[in-house]
């Protein structure tokens, strides 16, 4: 690996300074597990390398004003010991237990992975079904961007190159369950070979979301559209998930192939809608119940 | 672009002068003659690089060096500074290793877990290891000797 010019900066406003000095030639840092492994392999070959883990204005998680908030330097560890995201994201929960190993998780951030946008991300999913809203700051300002809008292709984002994350919002629901089902080969720093994560809310309305089989996560638009304001049952559960399969487009590569990808997103479908809708009458099954 | 590093390492102030590509991992095993950390896989999927960062463990092969400026580092020679752990003599009553490399990585890891939840079940603590890899034991030695830690706490609680 290169030597960089390692910055640690204190506030926001010098971090922006810094990666608009640089622009793409410099790499922000927060957990880092993804970014050095980059590194090790030459993919990314930053000038500077811009840690944030000092700033203390992206250390925040909270809840206000009908939203969960979630600041860029919140570990997925963190995210796992809060109360906040079990009671009001319990799919994000479910995630970030799910995420790599205790180890990973220690270090890594839900917004360094968005921002590293990789198909098989664990935050994608069921930040998808809430609507997310992704906070971009650059030296031009600030701007909000949906999370459907956020990423751009596979490892590309709306982010410019003076630009970072610096958190994003989650809407706080009042009747709703949901469910985030990861299909990984064994547990432990497994990227998903697919994620789906399902949300209702009490009118019926329907939200279904698919990692790792498309370039982005990607929402199940006729699916939703059809289950609208329907009450569940097996057979509508059965048929939106064939709609389900119209929204991705799996690849085969060394962790699946693209026929089990699509096979097993129909049954994730299926049981994830009938997990979220029995969570919201009853509040079972209990989180990071293994559903396949 | 040289850094004069300052951290405490098992306890003891350290200062060692460390290049931003220098990862934690050869700083510490090369540097500073913490040889129980490992390089395994270089890419934080099998645990044996393993150290406790501020009572976290973190896979130090994919953590710069310079990002501990000022923490407290631990590593299995800081673990064992009075002799072997509760946990290290149940690794070595059930023989939870072979070839031993990715002992320290395993020792940390449930050390860290062990100061969270002091009596898992055997469901948490396989989740809670499931990142770090042995590829001798098969695991239910090191399964067993987890359980018997776990028994042990949950009778000193009564």
């Amino acid at each position: 690996m290169e030597n960089f010019r390692y910055l640690k900066p204190a506030t926001l406003e010098d971090a922006i300074s810094g990666k608009s000095e640089y622009g793409s030639r410099a790499n922000f840092l927060l957990g880092g597990t993804d970014l050095l492994i980059a590194m090790d392999k030459g993919v990314v070959l930053p000038d500077a390398v811009i840690d944030l883990k000092g700033i203390s204005e992206l250390k925040y998680l909270e809840e206000r004003d009908g939203a969960i908030y979630i600041g860029a330097a919140v570990t997925w560890t963190e995210l796992l010991e809060s109360e906040l995201i079990k009671k009001y994201v319990p799919a994000l929960w479910e995630a970030a237990d799910l995420v790599a190993s205790v180890g990973v998780r220690n270090t890594a951030t839900l917004i360094g992975n968005i921002c590293n946008a990789v198909p098989s991300l664990e935050g994608g999913a069921p930040l998808y079904v809430r609507n997310a809203v992704v906070f971009l700051e650059g030296k031009s300002g600030k701007r909000e961007v949906v999370i459907q809008d956020f990423f751009t292709g596979v490892k590309r984002t709306v982010l410019g190159d003076d630009e970072m994350v610096t958190g994003l919002k989650i809407p706080v629901e009042a009747k709703f369950g949901e469910v985030y089902i990861k299909m990984g080969r064994y547990e432990g720093e497994d990227l998903a070979q697919a994620g789906v994560s399902v949300y209702v809310d009490g009118d019926n309305n329907y939200r279904i979301a698919l990692s790792a089989v498309a370039i982005t996560p990607v929402r199940a638009a006729k699916a939703e559209e059809f289950l609208k304001g329907k009450k569940l049952n097996p057979e509508l559960a059965a048929e939106a998930a064939e709609l389900a399969l119209e929204a991705i487009a799996p690849i085969s590569d060394i962790r699946s192939s693209k026929e089990y990808r699509i096979h097993m997103c129909r049954i994730m479908v299926k049981r994830g809608l009938a997990a979220c809708v029995s969570r919201m009458e009853t509040g079972l099954p209990a989180l990071s119940t293994r559903l396949i | 672009m040289n850094h004069i590093l300052k951290f405490n390492l098992n306890g003891d102030p350290v200062e060692v002068t460390v290049k931003s590509n220098e990862k934690l991992l050869d700083v510490l095993r090369d540097k500073l003659g913490a040889v129980s950390v490992k390089f395994g896989c270089g890419v934080a999927e099998c645990g044996a690089c393993t150290v406790l960062i501020d009572g976290l463990s973190v896979r130090s092969c994919i953590t710069f060096a310079v990002e501990v400026e000022g923490k407290n580092v631990v590593t299995l020679e800081g673990l064992q500074a009075d002799g072997p752990t509760k946990i290290q003599k149940a690794f070595i009553k059930h023989n939870a290793f072979q070839c031993g490399f990715c002992a320290p990585g395993f020792i940390v890891s449930a050390t860290e877990l062990i100061s969270k939840n002091p009596s898992p079940s055997e469901e948490e603590m396989r989740h809670a290891l499931a990142g770090n890899l042995c590829r001798c034991t098969g695991y239910q030695n090191i399964v067993n000797a987890m359980n018997e830690v776990a028994e042990d706490n949950r009778k000193g609680d009564k």
